[in-house]
């Protein structure tokens, strides 16, 4: 069995908003159906001895200066929104209160 | 559309008599840093749309979060103030959702490691006693971007066709202070929930990381509130498990985190009495009607995904620096306010009725500024008081400083004017004529202590009170006092009163002048 359809393929390429063709859908689906195997396998080795490493570089408290940097400026903010209304992003509709 | 008939409460009597309320409090601080929490974008409030927005903020790719340096430091002295344990280690996590306030898909919070926990506050209540709430955590995140609802009737979301989103907010450093459960608030619990959060207020204004204005959103309370079963006489109330709680959102005042405790008690006890379960939800405050509304529910939408943020490297806060913030933090409110009330030589009630009127700050500014305590205390808890009441403003905000309640009785005292100009010249200080010196020249308020104006006003006085003045004259000294109100009148108030009492005496009954002056 696959570790990921064609199907739920299709609805994150909705979702992300990239535009499939039927032979992306099918190329892109077989792709992650391989690398999705290969992260199973990985996942097989680790053992409960073995913690999750969620940062391999032995860094600690990066931080900046509260200095203000400039910003990008709304139109080139909003040059990347599919649709802008009044300064701001126009989205579909949602489910949750502000 | 969201039902917006009004579900059954009971009185509030028969609920507590019933039950027992367990209170769980969510306050998110915006902190007031220069820049965003990940980011050098500005956060000043009430900027055009998007235009405090970056690459890092709109979550764009290859763009790299960085961990502002003020923002972790705020972290730090919160978890102090509170009495928490500072984390040895922590790092930030992901916590994904699909709103699109989050121009990302996940807000960068902390999950499994906060930077601080098990703490406690001390709450005054208003009749002087102190509840200590546990604190579980205080965590750092970044405060997500504004939606606009557009085509709903009321611009909510219920109705709306589409949203339009602004990110300025989007990134904000944002403090998450969360309680562990609250028991053995009994009937008090609207009170304490209102008393916690305005503690966590004056004590987050005290360590300057916010301006906490509930009114603007920098400071927000979310109030989770559960009901169960009184145990029977003698019975340990621990023991009884917690029932299913709710949690109500969108509370941005304190009177209305109150209220919203009170109403969500009754409403939940209606429930529960009549054979109903509580639904573990999200509900939603109206300050306009005093209700809460159902909201999403929480049994089917939480799953946040909650994984280790790889673009931020894990925080070891150096001890040194800890000991460090911890020995700058300011004296805390509660032990600040026992140590002014022992320097002002107040009662205990005293002291609660200038906290209740938010005096403390601008008494103690006032005493600086040259005053006596009792001075002070007298002009902001009466005369300023009652001003601030009728016009229904925070005492605060009355247009007038601790320096010129000062200066104003540095007038009263040295006898430039009397309790009754002063009063004049308060409301033309308000009135925004300026100075209270500017206001006694402006309008002519000195008192006159000129003999010869005063003994022609005394001179009118005893001819037109002739029975009075032969009182006097027959040894009636008390019956002075008559006279001197009636050259008060004559002289618009602005005579001396002892200069004017000896005036009379000197005239009528010479040998109890002195000694009156």
């Amino acid at each position: 069995m696959s570790a990921i359809s064609r199907e739920e393929v299709a609805h994150l390429a909705s979702l992300s908003r990239i535009d499939l063709g039927p032979a992306e859908l099918d190329t892109l689906a077989g792709q992650l159906d391989v690398i999705l195997g290969a992260v199973a396998a990985v996942q097989q080795v680790a053992g409960d001895d073995v913690p999750a490493t969620s940062h391999p570089m032995p860094l600690t408290n990066v931080t900046r200066s509260d200095t203000p940097r400039p910003s990008l400026g709304s139109a080139a903010v909003l040059a990347g929104a599919p649709e802008a209304e009044q300064g701001r992003f126009r989205v579909p509709r949602i489910l949750e209160e502000d | 559309m969201t039902t917006t008939v009004a579900e059954p409460v009971r009185d509030y009597d028969e609920v507590t008599a019933a039950f027992d309320p367990v209170l769980g409090l969510e306050v998110h601080v915006e902190l007031n840093t220069a820049t965003k929490m990940f980011c050098g974008c500005t956060t000043i409030f009430g900027a055009e749309p998007n235009s405090q927005v970056c690459p890092v903020c709109l979550g764009l790719p290859g763009a790299l979060p960085v961990l502002n340096e003020i923002g972790l430091e705020s972290a730090i002295r919160i978890g102090l103030a509170l009495n928490c344990t500072i984390a040895e280690r922590c790092r930030f996590a992901r916590k994904n959702y699909f709103y699109p306030d989050m121009p990302k898909n996940f807000q960068t919070s902390q999950y499994d490691e906060p930077i601080a926990f098990d703490g406690h506050l001390d709450v005054e209540l208003d009749d002087g006693t102190t509840f200590r709430v546990p604190v579980e955590r205080a965590h750092m995140e970044e405060d997500t971007g504004k939606s606009l609802h557009v085509g709903g009737a009321t611009g909510r979301i219920h109705g709306a066709d589409y949203s339009l989103v602004d990110y300025n907010r989007a990134g904000i450093p944002l403090i998450e202070i969360v309680t562990k459960p609250v028991e053995g608030a009994g009937e008090r619990a609207p009170e304490i929930a209102r008393a916690y959060v305005s503690a966590l207020r004056d004590l987050l204004r005290g360590l300057r990381v916010s301006d906490v204005r509930m009114e603007q959103g920098s400071l927000r309370c979310d109030a989770n509130i559960s009901l169960r079963p009184k145990a029977a006489p003698g019975e340990d109330q621990s023991a009884v498990p917690f029932g299913t709680r709710s949690e109500t959102k969108n509370v941005n005042s304190l009177r209305s985190v109150e209220r919203a405790i009170r109403y969500e008690m009754t409403r939940q006890a209606d429930r529960l009495l009549s054979g109903q379960r509580v639904v573990q939800e999200t509900r939603h405050w109206h300050e306009d009607t005093g209700v809460t509304t159902s909201g999403r529910s929480k049994e089917e939408a939480e799953d946040y995904r909650y994984f280790p943020e790889p673009d931020l490297v894990p925080i070891v806060p150096d001890p040194a620096r800890v000991e460090e913030l911890r020995a700058l933090l300011p004296e805390p409110p509660g032990v600040r306010r026992k140590r002014l009330q022992a320097e002002w030589g107040i009662s205990d009630l005293e002291m609660r009725d200038v906290v209740n009127a938010r005096a403390v700050e601008l008494i103690e500014a006032t005493i600086t500024a040259g005053a006596t305590a009792a001075t002070a205390r007298k002009w902001w808890t009466q005369e300023l008081a009652r001003q601030a009441k009728t016009s229904g403003v925070e005492l605060a905000d009355l247009p007038i400083t601790p320096a010129q309640v000062a200066a104003l009785q540095a007038l009263v005292d040295a006898g430039t004017i009397n309790d009754k100009l002063a009063r004049q010249v308060l409301e033309g200080v308000l009135a925004g004529e300026g100075d209270p010196k500017d206001v006694v020249a402006a309008r002519g308020l000195k008192v006159v202590s000129d003999d010869g104006a005063l003994g022609n006003a005394v001179d009118r006085a005893i001819e037109a009170n002739p029975e009075v003045a032969e009182k006097i004259r027959g040894g009636k000294v008390a019956a002075a006092g008559a006279l001197v109100g009636s050259v008060m009148r004559d002289m618009r108030g602005q005579a001396d009163a002892a200069k004017v009492r000896s005036l009379i005496l000197a005239r009528l009954a010479p040998g109890e002048a002195d000694g009156n002056g």
